[in-house]
């Protein structure tokens, strides 16, 4: 492929200089907080509005827009150092990227103006609703109903396990104009917080993340106005699956640096930790895990930027993608569950972090397409051959 | 409300390393950084730009790396940086150092308010922020975790070692704050952006009109004989065993220092 052929993704000075200071940012603020972050199973506020301060909710929306006018590239290596230091804080910028992102790639100039120009500032906050209790991994069987009424569109359906749900204040969901027709009929629409009709159910209760909202959203005879209807009837599955493109990009990026985390916390442990007098980085039981950990970490990095820099040049990232997240979640389930080990009785206590990680990891392999979704995605490019 | 920021750019304290032989300072590979005070007096003269209006211009002196401080506070959000680097004024002490900033100061015009940080982590003296004050002949505030301004006159609540005072002075007036004033800001990516390719205003010791013999070593009286670091104290004594033991073990040892009573 001859994108491959000169891959570069080497950090211009800007994004070298974006990413110094979200590492500070990260490092000073977010990741001394993280634990209590996590244990207030509370939406972490604090932490969005600084997100929004500096201008990091809007990284990849053109400047006339409110973003900064970067790529995604940028947007990927900023999510690794914000879920290292607080993989709740790095979740909320995952998911907030998939209302953005729809709404830039396919709003017209007023669904611009009014909805992303707030969300690429950070003044609002958005989330993205395709998943339904029977529309999960088979994404074309929406059967959340849009029937159109004069100037409106009449939702009537309910969506469910939506993050950021609830706190969000903007909503892409996508709808379906008839059921019986699947994918074919699907469509998107930008619905606002507060639209009579539109209500917050119950938030999951998880094995990680209490700070993160899961919500079910409920549409009853829901009237969303036709300038909501977003790229046109029946584009909703085209939404959707370029959503997920960008988001497995996403989810891939905030695996890597969780694993990081993991690991990062891994090594000093090892050198300080003495068994049998010496400390237990001097046994290579546990250098080679120590070593497979982060090569995988490295591994999963570069495809995830080799999606995102694929993204960027306009070229096809589908399979790219669905790799990285593939390998970059399973990479996090592995290295957090060494980590674990070598710090052994403490790693399955509470007082470190690590066993946090490991609950953490397992989302990572279910989210934004299980890893069986994703396996399915890259064995039916390879079996097309379209991409070799 | 014009406002003037000077700040130092200093190693980070906590790897500095002083060559055992030389008695130098080790600066090779040791990070460099804005006076952790200093931040804070950028923070505080943001602020005030926000409640009043005007401009804050942050102002150094040093090599030509400085200017990578100078970018930090522009980062923060500081609308101007200027850099004084002439290799005659290296080796300036408090003296000297205070009486480049005043010319520096004289130079950019019109001020309202000078911000410094109490002392720099490296020299550590303190001396400098009052030093500016007396040369531009402004009244002076040192010690501020509180800034109010109204009316051209400023309101601030001195920290001291048992109390607190508040005092009032006319503007323009020199402060010098303490790091509990505020919370620095992190820098937004945009003004991350903005601050890389900002333009920072370079001057030498011409370009102030500044009296050589003021300045550098020739200016300083102040000269440093020798740098080194304290003794490693001895680590102190464990005592272990029955208390009846460890008690009167502990007493012999008292007894053995001479320490006076009460």
């Amino acid at each position: 492929m001859e994108a491959i052929d000169r891959m570069d993704f080497t950090l211009t000075e800007d994004q070298a200089a974006v990413l110094g200071a979200v590492k500070e940012f990260a490092d000073q603020e977010l990741a001394p907080r993280a634990r209590e972050t996590d244990e207030a199973g509370r939406w972490p506020a604090g932490n969005v509005r600084k997100l929004a301060e500096l201008d990091l909710l809007g990284i990849p929306v053109p400047e006339q827009y409110g973003g900064l006018g970067m790529d995604f590239l940028t947007w990927t290596a900023v999510g690794e150092e914000l879920s290292r230091a607080c993989t709740t804080t790095g979740a909320v910028y995952g998911a907030h990227v998939l209302c953005v992102y729809p709404i830039m790639t396919f709003g017209t100039e007023e669904q611009k103006q009014k909805y992303l120009v707030p969300l690429a500032r950070g003044e609002k906050i958005g989330a993205f609703g395709l998943t339904e209790p029977g529309a999960g991994s088979d994404a074309g069987a929406v059967s959340t109903r849009a029937e159109r009424d004069g100037d409106c569109y009449v939702l009537n359906g309910t969506k469910i396990f939506i993050s950021n749900g609830g706190e969000a204040e903007i909503y892409v969901i996508i709808a379906n104009l008839d059921p019986s027709r699947g994918a074919r009929r699907m469509t998107a629409f930008i619905v606002e917080k507060g639209t009579p009709g539109f209500e917050f159910g119950k938030d999951e209760r998880k094995m990680a993340y209490p700070s993160l909202p899961n919500r079910e959203l409920i549409f009853t005879d829901c009237r969303v106005p036709r300038d909501n209807l977003l790229a046109g009837e029946n584009r909703g599955f085209r939404v959707a699956m370029q959503t997920l493109g960008v988001g497995r990009i996403g989810m891939a990026i905030g695996a890597v640096g969780l694993a990081r985390a993991a690991l990062e916390a891994a090594v000093p442990y090892a050198k300080q930790r003495q068994q049998f007098g010496k400390p237990i980085s001097s046994f290579q039981a546990i250098q080679f895990m120590l070593a497979d950990m982060a090569t995988e970490v490295d591994a999963a990095r570069l495809l995830t930027w080799r999606a995102a820099w694929l993204k960027d040049q306009g070229q096809p990232f589908e399979k790219e993608a669905a790799m990285a997240k593939l390998y970059a979640s399973e990479t996090a389930m592995r290295v957090t569950t060494k980590a674990v080990q070598i710090f052994g009785g403490y790693g399955y206590t509470r007082d470190f972090p690590v066993e946090r990680y490991m609950r953490e990891a397992k989302l990572f392999e279910i989210v934004e397409g299980t890893s069986e979704i994703q396996r399915l995605v890259i064995a039916n490019q390879v079996l097309r051959g379209t991409t070799e | 409300m014009n406002l003037i920021v000077s700040i130092k750019q200093v190693p980070e304290t906590t790897e500095v390393k002083v060559d055992p032989k030389t008695n130098a300072l080790i600066r090779e590979g040791v990070k460099s950084i804005v006076n952790p005070c200093d931040e804070n007096a950028v923070e505080a003269a943001l602020q005030l730009r926000e409640a009043h209006g005007g401009k804050v211009t942050v102002i150094t002196m040093g090599p030509p790396q400085a200017e990578a401080a100078l970018r930090q506070a522009l980062a923060m959000g500081a609308d101007e940086g200027v850099l004084l680097t002439d290799p005659a004024s290296r080796g300036s002490d408090t003296l000297a150092t205070s009486y480049t900033l005043a010319q520096m100061v004289r130079k950019l015009g019109e001020f309202d308010l000078v911000l410094c940080g109490k002392q720099a982590i490296d020299g550590d003296t303190g001396q400098v922020g009052p030093g500016l004050a007396e040369r531009l002949g402004v009244p002076q505030v040192t010690f501020a975790i509180g800034l109010e301004i109204s009316d051209g006159r400023l309101r601030a609540r001195r920290v001291l070692d048992d109390f607190f005072e508040v005092v009032e002075v006319r503007l323009p007036a020199v402060v010098t704050v303490v790091k509990q004033i505020n919370e620095p800001r992190y820098p937004s990516m945009r003004n991350v952006l903005k601050a890389k390719r900002a333009q920072i205003t370079r001057w030498s010791l011409a370009d102030l009109g500044a009296d050589l013999t003021q300045t550098g070593f020739e200016g300083s009286p102040t000269q440093v004989i020798r740098v080194w670091p304290p003794e490693k104290r001895a680590g102190g004594k464990r005592l272990e065993g029955p208390l009846v033991e460890v008690v009167n073990e502990l007493a012999k040892a008292i007894k053995g220092m001479n320490v006076a009573a009460g």
